[in-house]
């Protein structure tokens, strides 16, 4: 077994959490310089250049990319042979969470009934924590926080196996036409496919994380990420929903085996701020 | 672009008359803030035919929950939120004299109808620019509410607050007129 300390595992998920809120990965940024050279409408391109000296600014001075610092989402791979130390591994990750929003003036954006009193937290916790069990002696976490103006234009269908691939392509293109300017276009989309109603969406979401040009590793489905990618961006929603050609800079899907009466498909949708990090103990 | 028109707070109605749908403006001035939690209360208030913290009369406000200032900064990232889920609250304080919001996103037909009404306009800001729009408040004081920190009404002022004229005051609505310019079958 090797050891890791709860402590080490809190200061790990600070460190994540503060280095997504600042800093843009440079595929990204990229990514939006290439778009800004290729937009024809001349509000979509000032509001391309706004957003990246907005990502310039908040990582030169390390203040928070997007008000809304997000859900605390973590993805973590926990190797079976690490045994945890002087603490619980829950609470570590959340007091993790905690000090990086509150030492980092990021935004507490959590509250803890959902209906009646929606009474903020005031720690950004409890943090949204997905652990796989893995062959292995180290953690790998990959953290992000996740706004809720993209996060509320989510969508699940429970598409029949008939359905096929036309059904998927029409289900997340009027899914993204739906949403218009409300998350924050240019988006990323991640889709879930397979699996059951609710595993879908976990693994739309992590596709999220994947690096922008990079695609399925299966030629079909990375097809139909690309099909879906020309499809959308010919909308003409554009950034912030204000028209042009820039409307999603990645589609990103996942499949899962299911159940021979079914084919779900969840949509994820992220907005341009797609801030996450990684990082191993 | 064309140039952006300089515009200041508080907003009447010759003003607000010159703003059409796709200016690009900067505002300065002084502006609230008010998002969920906020409008809920101010709609309360009004209900129970009680006075509002604010007087909201020609003034504008902005739908954002900032993040807590980092020291030496007068504010902290303070980008625009969705702006629909205020839909519900808006007509009650546009018919109070409200004269502008500024927020990200669609806006329902009722407000759009009573924006046509009371001469009031919709300013977009960009939905994760908040470091960037955070350059232009200069000073920020909570009015009321301080119980909802981040939602608690705040009072910026804010110089050359960089937004479009998403939809103005004879109902124009670039979220209808500028995508299909680009839509391609």
């Amino acid at each position: 077994m090797r050891e890791i300390k709860a402590n080490q595992i809190k200061e790990k998920v600070k460190e994540l959490f503060l280095q997504a809120n600042y800093h843009i990965d440079q595929d990204l940024t990229q990514c939006l310089q290439k778009a800004l050279k290729e937009e024809t409408s001349p509000i979509g391109q000032s509001i391309l250049r706004m957003i990246i000296k907005n990502n310039q600014i908040a990582s030169s001075e390390e203040i928070a990319i997007c008000q809304d610092t997000g859900l605390a989402i973590l993805f973590i791979e926990l190797g079976q042979a690490v045994s945890i130390m002087n603490g619980n591994f829950i609470q570590a990750v959340n007091q993790g969470v905690q000090e990086a929003y509150q030492e980092g003036y990021l935004r507490k954006s959590v509250v803890d009934d959902p209906v009646f009193e929606r009474k903020n937290t005031k720690t950004n916790t409890p943090a949204i924590i997905y652990t796989d069990i893995i062959p292995g002696d180290k953690i790998k976490f990959t953290v992000m926080p996740k706004g809720f103006g993209s996060e509320n234009m989510s969508a699940l269908a429970m598409l029949k196996p008939a359905d096929g691939p036309e059904g998927i392509v029409n289900f997340i293109i009027e899914t993204v036409r739906k949403a218009g300017p409300n998350p924050c276009p240019p988006t990323i989309i991640g889709v879930g496919i397979g699996g059951t109603a609710d595993k879908a969406m976990v693994i739309a979401k992590k596709a999220i994380v994947r690096k922008i040009g990079e695609h399925n590793q299966n030629e079909q489905y990375a097809t139909m990420e690309k099909e879906i990618l020309e499809k959308i961006n010919r909308l003409g929603i554009g950034p912030a929903g204000l028209g042009g050609k820039t409307t999603c800079l990645a589609v990103n899907i996942d499949y899962l085996p299911t159940h021979i009466a079914g084919m779900p498909v969840a949509i994820n949708v992220c907005c341009h701020a797609a801030r996450h990090a990684e990082g191993t103990l | 672009m064309t140039q952006a028109k300089k515009t200041t707070t508080p907003l009447e109605d010759k003003n607000v008359k010159e703003l059409k749908a796709g200016d690009s403006v900067l505002i300065t001035g002084y502006i609230y803030t008010g998002r969920d939690a906020a409008h809920k209360r101010l709609i309360e208030l009004i209900k129970k035919g009680r006075e509002l913290p604010i007087e909201i009369k020609g003034q504008i406000i902005y739908y954002v929950g900032p993040t807590p200032a980092k020291p030496g900064y007068p504010c902290g990232s303070a980008g625009p939120t969705t702006s629909y889920r205020m839909d519900p609250y808006t007509p009650t304080l546009l018919d109070r004299g409200l004269k502008g919001m500024i927020g990200k996103g669609l806006r329902s037909q009722e407000v759009i109808e009573s924006m046509k009404k009371n001469k009031a306009v919709y300013f977009g800001a960009v939905g994760g620019a908040a470091a960037l729009i955070a350059r232009s408040i200069k000073s920020s004081e909570v009015i009321a509410y301080p119980d909802l920190g981040a939602e608690a009404i705040h009072r910026y002022y804010v110089e050359n607050f960089p937004a479009i004229v998403v939809i103005d005051a004879a109902g124009n609505n670039l979220y209808e007129t500028e995508p299909p310019k680009y839509k391609q079958s």
